[in-house]
């Protein structure tokens, strides 16, 4: 096979440079600056700097704040992640068993997930509004006094809620190709082989599913921790008080809020790390693969 | 082991086609049957829904004394070998052969036995822990067999099972399936659309077309005694020659030639096998050969009788010659078809 060229050597890199430019811009030079900026601490009104060391460091995590965020991050992460997920995959499951064959349907459906993400993040916001959202008058059915922004756990509820929320259509459509993709023959092998739907849900069905769970599952880590931004700030609203936050939420809040960009470069260089950990876990099981054919 | 029976059994499907017209036959116990015919007959719809994976429209289905209309496939005693053999992709060989009987509770060590026998059986069992990606086609083929055969069922159904394989290994895997089904006597349903192995494996053979069963009977009879110019044409290869006739005063003429007789005054269609068609310098008929197509054991020889299309079928020691040639047909081996219905007369 023939491949093609380059005349000259200086030309491909000519067409890098713009996209090696923005990486650098956007990502490595503030990366490398925050790396930087966590060893000192910085005058709020930038008149001047002083290294101090590991200092930022470990105020961080000598910080009951930190620590208490860091902590909710973690339920919040692992709620959101399998809550997101085990409920999408239920929803892809139930209307495969309908809509399998039923192309029109199907794309049709498809069409309606497809849109909605970025709608339904505000319409779940909507949902928990302290004068007329109705799940908080449902709840206050059963004598739940939801306060938004002002209670620990309402907050971090509605967070929660909302961030699945927006999460779902994403993993349904995921979930929903993934079955689809799994041989019609094999469902019926399966058929054959075992009377039970739940046995071969378990058997045939979920371990084929594994390479899009997978695939999710670090999607929606990803997705829990970092671009959960937006909802967390549509709720918080900047003012911290009593608010459950999470990392990501922190960095930001301390750094342009509080004006600790040092410490705050800290908490960042944290979350880098904790990325780069994520990244690393991700291609190596790639690697070993859970795919087959 | 079990007689399976169908009772007026006819398939539409939710948009309105009806691919299987109300269809009554039995299948004895024991009995190897092939149902065959050209692509989108409805020959797979019937064997699945002889299977449960489709839903029977009307009519009635019984396997063994069951009437299995609505049980389970799981719940039917069968098992079925697809044609892309449906192994899960997942699951080593042992597991996908063995997985059938760990849903019905048998004790591991059973099941680790019957496994490895029929990994024996099907010269596997140096492949047992492999994933079915790491196997080649008639690998895969034999681990469907195999996940067949150790469940004991009362039924196999085959769908196509042979088509993904090349001419050499199919040739090979049909004689062992035969022998397989011999071997074990259960009952089995096989489709497919090659005649070759209709003929081959068939204790009798069901032809359909377009939803209808046009035919049911032992190998020989349906390429001897077909039962509509569909079935003759669709059996054998090359096919049965046929030709416009005419019935009068006792006699069936083909042209000027006399080659049959009938008792009804009629125009008819007179069905004739290329190898009923002997040279024959002294022979009745006169063919106008146009090609030879050699084929080593034997040769074809393509022509006119009278302006009708035929084929000669000769042995590779008859010296042949395009051009006019001379020949004449076996005795009993005219059929005769009614030129309108094309049914058998
Ligand atoms: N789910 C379905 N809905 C509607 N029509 C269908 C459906 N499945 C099959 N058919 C139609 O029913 C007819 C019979 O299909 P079937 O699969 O039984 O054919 P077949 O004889 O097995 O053909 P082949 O040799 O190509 O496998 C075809 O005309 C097909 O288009
Ligand atoms: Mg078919």
């Amino acid at each position: 096979m023939k491949r093609a060229g380059f005349s000259h050597r200086w030309l491909p890199i000519l067409f890098l440079v713009p996209q090696l430019a923005i990486i650098f811009v956007f990502f490595y030079w503030p990366a490398l600056h925050a790396i930087r900026s966590s060893f000192f601490l910085q005058d709020p009104f930038g008149f001047g700097e002083n290294f101090v060391g590991l200092k930022n460091y470990t105020a961080m995590f000598k910080s009951a704040a930190y620590m208490r965020s860091a902590w909710f991050t973690v339920i919040f992460t692992v709620l959101v992640t399998v809550l997101s997920l085990s409920i999408a995959l239920l929803l892809a499951v139930k209307a495969d068993k309908v809509i399998r064959g039923a192309k029109t349907y199907r794309t049709l459906l498809m069409w309606a997930y497809a849109v909605a993400p970025p709608v339904a993040g505000v319409i779940g916001l909507v949902l928990f509004d302290q004068s007329w959202g109705p799940i908080k008058d449902f709840v206050a059915l059963f004598g739940w006094d939801f306060r938004l922004g002002v209670n620990y756990f309402d907050t971090a509820f509605a967070m929660i809620f909302v961030s699945v929320w927006k999460q779902l259509p994403v993993n349904f459509i995921f979930f929903m190709s993934g079955l689809q993709s799994i041989p019609k023959s094999v469902r019926e092998a399966a058929l054959i082989d075992n009377r039970s739907a739940s046995g071969r849900f378990w058997d045939v069905t979920f371990p084929l599913l594994a390479p899009t769970g997978f695939f999710l599952l670090i999607t929606n880590i990803t997705y829990a921790l970092f671009d959960t931004f937006g909802i967390i700030d549509t709720i918080v609203k900047g003012k911290p008080g009593n608010n459950p936050m999470t990392l990501v939420y922190k960095v930001y809040v301390d750094g342009f809020r509080g004006n600790d960009l040092g410490g705050s470069s800290a908490q960042s260089v944290v979350l880098m790390i904790l990325v780069l950990a994520l990244t690393v876990f991700q291609f190596r099981l790639v690697e070993r693969r859970i795919h087959y054919t | 082991m079990a007689q399976v029976t169908l009772n007026n059994v006819r398939k539409v499907y939710p948009n309105g086609f009806e691919a299987v017209k109300p269809a009554s036959f039995a299948i004895n116990d024991g009995e190897f049957v092939v149902l065959v015919g050209p692509s989108g007959c409805g020959k797979s719809t019937m064997l699945r829904m002889i299977a449960g994976l489709e839903d029977i429209s009307s009519g009635e289905l019984n396997i063994g004394d069951r009437v299995v209309n609505d049980v389970d496939p799981a719940d039917r005693d069968i098992a079925m070998v697809f044609q892309n053999y449906a192994l899960y992709p997942h699951m080593t060989v042992a597991k996908n052969i063995g997985y059938g009987l760990k849903n019905r509770k048998i004790p591991a060590d059973q099941i680790a036995a019957k496994v490895q026998e029929a990994a024996t059986m099907l010269n596997l069992t140096e492949y047992l822990d492999r994933k079915p990606s790491q196997l080649s086609g008639g690998q895969r083929q034999r681990v469907a067999m195999g996940r067949a055969i150790v469940r004991d069922p009362s039924l196999f159904l085959f769908d196509e099972p042979l088509s993904n394989l090349d001419a050499k290994l199919r040739n090979q895997m049909r004689i062992e399936i035969k022998a397989l089904q011999r071997r074990l006597g259960v009952t089995s349903v096989y489709v497919t659309h090659d005649q070759v192995e209709a003929m081959t494996m068939a204790d009798r053979i069901i032809v359909m077309n377009g939803g209808v069963i046009e035919q049911i009977g032992t190998p020989s009879e349906v390429y001897h005694s077909p039962a509509s110019t569909f079935v003759a044409s669709f059996m054998g290869a090359p096919p049965m020659n046929l030709l416009n006739g005419h019935a009068a005063g006792g006699r069936v003429r083909v042209g000027d030639h006399d080659l049959h007789h009938h008792d009804q005054d009629r125009p008819l269609t007179v069905g004739i096998r290329p190898e009923d068609i002997v040279p024959d310098t002294t022979g009745p008929l006169q063919i106008n050969v146009s090609l030879i197509e050699e084929l080593g054991a034997h040769r074809l020889l393509h022509g006119t009788l009278q302006d009708q299309a035929i084929t000669i079928h000769v042995g590779k020691d008859h010296p042949v010659t395009t051009g006019p040639i001379y020949a004449a047909v076996k005795p009993n081996a005219v059929s005769l078809f009614d030129v309108e219905s094309g049914m058998r007369l």
